[in-house]
């Protein structure tokens, strides 16, 4: 039962663990020994369900898409998570971080963000919660996502450009990381993804647990029982797939299938398809897959998302790949926007482009004609359309 | 242990004074020459920077300078090479500091015996936990390199006291709760901090590192412990110089004047 939950250390197997400068060491060691108690106590429970409820629109519905299921010729349901208020799944953590933050007595709230949407869900929270937020963003990505920097302004959010390395996700988070070094007392730093050092993975899964825990329920209603045959979702950091995944990691008869960006293709040397081109190693505090050179230097990935344009991912989603619990296939730009438009037709739903990557994995499985596929739908693709406008064939 | 580091702490108890530079910057092959200007100049230690594509406790002179030196082809292996040659010139202590990814990739066991035959005396790996370390302490101690640790003002006693009973060569003491970088000078609680890390009898020579660029930090870093370490502002100045030796032994001068 515990094979896919990590050990007092945060290790998943191999991976996770906490790789971090002794600076950080308070701040995490808090944390650890805090976040059980915490997220277990009754009150945060409530608290967080009430908000979950009644602030983000949960529970999000899991809709049979009957049009999209005569292509695939099988039963595929889409977890609309794109319908949780801020237009994707990321709130659900920010949800829950804010609510630990204020319980650890911070008054001043970090984070990074790859589309934008991480941050929106930071900021949204922050303004909710009356905490002052500041946000690292790749000066590459504050280009291409600029709805998302300018929603952050108005929500009161100040919105910082990574300007090292490739300006993107990566950097952005060591920016965050370094802005925490240096603030460690009053600051909190709401990490967006399930990477970063023990007890970051383990803490967005659970806050994220509640997309499985719902398509559980919801499956039992709509099709007498709890178990899809697949769980489809788009891994960057591997956030909205932990959550998707959680409830059935320990159930072998239902298929985990993770779907990674690979760019130009996975030999471009354009791509951000981890499990393909990664070896295990640190960074950002913990032991994963990781794109890199062989001297362990970080190789800068490429995608059309800027979701999932990180060059490692969660521990959880290494120890699924190498214990081969998870399947993890890849799509290209190209596959993603056309599998995005695909969609927009036949169901009148436009996808956040790192959702469509999921939509394009499809494509590649076999599937029976009683096969029952949930597709998480981690979220909407408003803030793409200058994306999906330059690709234009639609 | 009997290294460098061991004989240098073991004969000089005050003042010591520990240069921190990045390898292969400002130009690839400049790892060399730095070290033996240092040594030239008066230096006690010579800490050299593995650099990392992605150093998140480092600010921006330090992400620069490894960005430079990377992006002119430096790496770990070309770095013990480095080593190895200016250990023909150079006899003092020479420590690495490095995050630990490149070096997992070497491989701990291959890293560490290559290290020692080309004359490293100790290692600073700021983002190996205690737990993983300890998994590994016979392979640095059996290739005679002192494993250097840090701590903070936010640090423990108790932690503090396991942390010094880990590390050996010296004590890495980071003066202030922040990324790398040159300071104008410590704060009443900066020196309390050191006279705490003075005052519990530890059996490793303590050496302030971070925030330290001139003989004024210097000095007052000098009172609490055995010495201080300056990286950032040797950086900087390396990258603006246009004749390495004069201007490193300009550097160490400054740093050593007594105000």
């Amino acid at each position: 039962m515990r094979r896919f939950q990590p050990n007092e250390e945060g290790y998943y197997g191999l991976f996770g663990g906490a790789y971090i400068p002794e600076m950080l060491f308070p701040n995490i060691e808090e944390l650890r020994l805090r976040y059980q108690a915490i997220v277990g106590d009754a009150e945060f429970q409530r608290e967080f369900e009430t908000l979950l409820r009644h602030y983000v629109g949960r529970p999000t519905p899991l809709y049979q898409a009957t049009r999209l299921s005569e292509v695939h010729r099988a039963t595929i349901y889409l977890k609309r998570e794109d319908l949780c208020h801020t237009g994707a799944h990321k709130v659900n953590n920010t949800i829950g971080q804010i609510l630990l933050a204020r319980r650890l007595g911070k008054s001043k709230i970090i984070a990074e963000t790859g589309a934008g949407q991480h941050g929106v869900a930071t900021a949204t929270v922050c303004a909710l919660m009356g905490l002052e937020c500041t946000i690292y963003m790749g000066q590459l990505d504050m280009e291409r996502q600029r709805p998302n920097v300018e929603r952050m302004k108005i929500l009161g959010a100040t919105v910082v450009p990574a300007t090292s390395g490739n300006m993107t996700l990566k950097d952005a988070t060591n920016e965050a990381m370094r802005h925490w070094i240096n603030h460690p007392r009053d600051t909190h730093y709401i990490i967006g993804s399930v990477v970063g050092p023990h007890p970051y993975p383990d803490m967005v899964a659970r806050f994220q647990s509640v997309i499985s825990q719902e398509i559980r329920a919801q499956l039992t209603e709509q099709q007498g029982n709890p178990f899809p045959d697949y769980v489809v979702a788009c891994v960057g950091g591997g956030s909205n797939a932990a959550g998707a995944f959680y409830h059935f990691l320990d159930e072998p008869h239902v298929h985990l299938i993770g779907a990674e960006a690979a760019g130009h293709g996975v030999e471009s040397g354009e791509s951000a398809a981890t499990t393909a081109l990664g070896r295990p190693g640190v960074l950002h505090g913990s032991k994963t897959l990781l794109m890199q050179t062989p001297d362990g230097q970080v190789i800068e990935p490429y995608s059309i998302s800027a979701g999932l344009d990180y060059p490692g991912i969660g521990p959880l989603h290494a120890h699924l790949f190498e214990s081969g619990r998870g399947q993890f296939l890849n799509a290209t730009d190209e596959e993603a926007m056309k599998a995005g438009i695909e969609l927009a037709r036949l169901e009148g739903i436009i996808p956040a482009i790192e959702t469509a990557h999921a939509l394009a994995v499809l494509h590649q499985l076999e599937f029976s004609p009683d096969d029952v596929v949930v597709v998480n739908l981690s979220g909407r693709g408003d803030k793409d359309l200058e994306t999906y406008i330059r690709w234009g064939r639609y | 242990m009997n290294n460098r580091l061991s004989q240098l702490f073991g004969q000089k108890k005050r003042n010591v004074l520990s240069i921190f530079f990045t390898a292969g910057f400002p130009s690839v092959n400049d790892t060399g020459g730095i070290a033996r200007a240092l040594e030239k100049a008066g230096a006690d230690l010579i800490e050299i920077g593995i650099p990392f594509s992605d150093p998140i406790a480092d600010g921006p002179v330090i992400q620069q300078s490894s960005k430079q030196a990377l992006d002119q082809g430096m790496n770990l292996k070309l770095l013990l090479e480095q080593v190895k040659q200016l250990r023909s010139g150079v006899t003092l202590p020479v420590v690495l500091m490095g995050y630990i990814n490149p070096i997992l990739q070497y491989g701990i066991g291959n890293f560490c015996r290559d290290a020692r035959a080309a004359g490293v005396d100790g290692v600073i790996l700021p983002d190996l936990p205690l737990r993983d370390f300890n998994e590994h302490a016979t392979l640095f101690h059996d290739n005679d390199l002192s494993v250097i640790m840090l701590v903070t003002p936010a640090t423990s006693d108790e932690r503090i006291r396991l942390i010094d009973q880990t590390s050996s060569g010296f004590l890495y003491a980071v003066s202030a709760s922040s990324t790398t970088g040159a300071r104008v000078g410590f704060t009443a609680e900066q020196e309390d901090y050191f006279r705490r890390l003075a005052g519990l009898g530890l059996r490793n020579p303590v050496l302030v590192g971070f925030g330290i660029s001139n003989a004024a930090t210097f000095q007052s870093a000098c009172r609490y412990g055995a010495g201080a370490i300056v990286g950032s502002a040797f950086v900087s100045m390396l990258g603006n110089s246009t004749n390495l030796e004069d201007d490193i032994t300009t550097f160490v001068k400054s740093i050593r004047s007594v105000s």
